[in-house]
């Protein structure tokens, strides 16, 4: 019995097994195709046609006779189907003995996901061995967790957003934020039991010690910034870091111009004991702009009382560092001794309303 | 147990009996947020737990619910993927019951940390199938119950699926009869694109 006709025999095992194979005879014409090519074809029953007519050999070579595609047995294949070049298929061609021709089998590579849509192929175009279904598999399971998994990394992302949004705490001194400041002070007003103090806080000589010793010296300054205020509140009071080294302190039960420049003078004070940082001493100062709800007709807005501090602190920032001032009256330099803030205001106010500082009461780098 | 199945339970109850319901299940079981997280996990005495009330806020059986939330779980067009990955098992009805012991392999081809239903079927002759099933919790053979006579409509095979006795051992137990694995037209199953 020749090889051929023994094939023949076979022909329905073959199409089973190797649904993609083609065999080509002697002649290069199509001996059998399997049901699945055939389907990919699209063009009915191949036998009898030009195989080399059919498809595309890309690798290892291009190659149009019975006998190159021999000399390529047990090779890994690269080709294309002559009408669907853009997707690439994957072949192994087996010669066959007593001039029965060559035997052809291809699967559908990586491809498979868009093979399978442009052929139209279903589960039982495939043989059971054949994994692709399986790899089809994947592939729609992948895509779609992959979608719940974005869909949570945006929720999460969304949800941290909103929580930073909604954060009522500095991170960095631990001390509250704008927000939560905004909140405490408009509670305040609302109060008319509580006469309240309001000291805006804005260091001086950060810049240098953030430029000269890096963030890191800064954040150790503002952390202890932090603490120092943390040290004068009292129950119901509230301190804010508001801006990069600005501050607010609302003292609650606390207008009174007297014991509001006492306190603002030892912030001061704290606040210029110089820290070590890795070997380095930081040195800063504080100025301080002073708003109580006592110098009100009626009580001010949260912007009229904020606005009302800031100016304050302008005028004292102004006017030099280490001093503090009341909205609407001239800054004063906390150093030096003054037990009470207002009387030393009307009797001794510097030339020009400002008075520089005579000594230092700690060394400063520059 | 995995956040797919804790999320579609919510799923389940949102759908279906709307979101009063799902806050009132919530509130039953004690949980400590709004919604499941499909890809994280959850203790699973937070899944009986939600199980639980939702029988009780719903006045329904167990069984009943669990069945209900199988069938819901192939037919829902939110869960159009899972029926889709279900339909990858076999070109027949008769194909997909022999590779449902492949369903948790399958599952944690996905999803390592999925834990689904461990499954033997065996043929008896005849066009019967039985399943024993175990999964971490009871009430897996009515969810399968639920899923089979959905994933039946879908291959469009005329089938009777019955709940068996529950084993000691934990497992529990299910017979399938065919009848005629042509009866309908069923829906529509093409690789690679979902259909229309």
């Amino acid at each position: 019995m020749t090889a051929a006709p023994m094939f023949e025999r076979f022909g329905d095992a073959l199409d089973r097994l190797l649904p993609m194979h083609l065999w080509i005879g002697a002649d290069a014409q199509v001996v059998r195709a399997g049901p699945t090519l055939t389907k990919m074809m699209g063009q009915g029953d191949l036998h009898g046609q030009a195989a080399f007519a059919l498809f595309t050999i890309r690798h290892p070579g291009p190659v149009d006779s019975v006998e190159g595609l021999r000399a390529m047995s047990g090779q890994r294949l690269g080709l294309v189907l002559r009408h669907a070049p853009e997707l690439p298929l994957r072949g192994a061609a087996v010669a066959l003995p007593d001039g029965a021709g060559v035997m052809l089998d291809l699967s559908l590579g990586l491809s498979f996901a868009r093979a399978v849509t442009a052929f139209g192929l279903t589960l039982s175009d495939f043989s059971p061995c054949d994994q692709t279904i399986e790899l089809l598999y994947l592939h729609e399971a992948n895509s779609a967790t992959t979608a719940l998994s974005q869909h949570l990394t945006a929720r999460l992302q969304n949800a941290r957003a909103e929580a930073q949004a909604q954060a009522m705490t500095d991170p960095l001194t631990g001390l509250a934020n704008r927000r939560a400041m905004d909140g405490e002070i408009t509670r305040a007003l609302a109060d008319y039991s509580d006469d309240f103090g309001l000291m805006q806080i804005d260091l001086d000589l950060f810049k240098r010690v953030n430029d000269s010793l890096g963030h890191a010296a800064g954040d150790a300054v503002l952390e202890r910034v932090g603490d120092v205020l943390r040290q004068h509140l009292r129950l119901g009071d509230m301190a804010a870091r508001v801006g990069g080294d600005e501050f607010i302190v609302l003292f609650r039960d606390c207008a009174a111009p007297d014991d509001l420049g006492r306190i603002a003078k030892r912030l001061i004070s704290a606040c210029e004991v110089p820290i070590s940082y890795r070997g380095q001493m930081c040195t800063i100062s504080a100025s301080i702009g002073i708003a109580s709800v006592r110098a009100y007709g009626q009580r001010p807005s949260l912007d009229q009382l904020l606005a009302d501090a800031d100016a304050a602190l302008y005028a004292a920032k102004r006017a030099g560092r280490g001093r503090f001032a009341f909205h609407g009256s001239p800054p004063i330099e906390a150093n030096i001794a003054v037990p009470v803030m207002h009387r030393r205001r009307a009797d001794d106010r510097p030339p020009g309303g400002f008075r520089r500082r005579q000594n230092d009461r700690v060394p400063r780098p520059d | 147990m995995h956040g797919m199945v804790n999320r579609a339970l919510q799923g389940f109850l949102t759908t279906t009996y709307g979101d009063a319901v799902w806050a009132e299940v919530r509130s039953q079981a004690g949980l400590p947020f709004d919604d499941f997280e499909a890809m994280l996990s959850y203790p699973d005495p937070m899944t009986s737990a939600c199980f639980e009330a939702a029988s009780h806020v719903l006045h329904k059986d167990h069984g009943t619910l669990l069945e209900d939330f199988g069938i819901w779980l192939v037919t829902d067009p939110h869960l159009e993927p899972v029926r889709r990955l279900l339909r990858f098992s076999g070109a027949r009805f008769e194909d997909f019951l022999h590779a449902l012991e492949d369903l948790d392999e399958r599952g944690r081809l996905v999803l390592p940390a999925l834990d689904l239903p461990r499954m033997t079927v065996s043929h008896a002759g005849d066009g019967r199938f039985v399943i024993d099933a175990a999964w971490s919790l009871p009430g897996v053979s009515a969810i399968l119950t639920g899923c089979l006579r959905a994933m039946a409509d879908d291959y469009g095979t005329l089938a009777f699926v019955s709940l068996g006795p529950i084993a000691g051992d934990g497992h529990e137990r299910l017979e399938v009869q065919l009848f005629d694995a042509t009866h309908s037209k069923g829906r529509c199953f093409e690789l690679g694109q979902v259909c229309a």
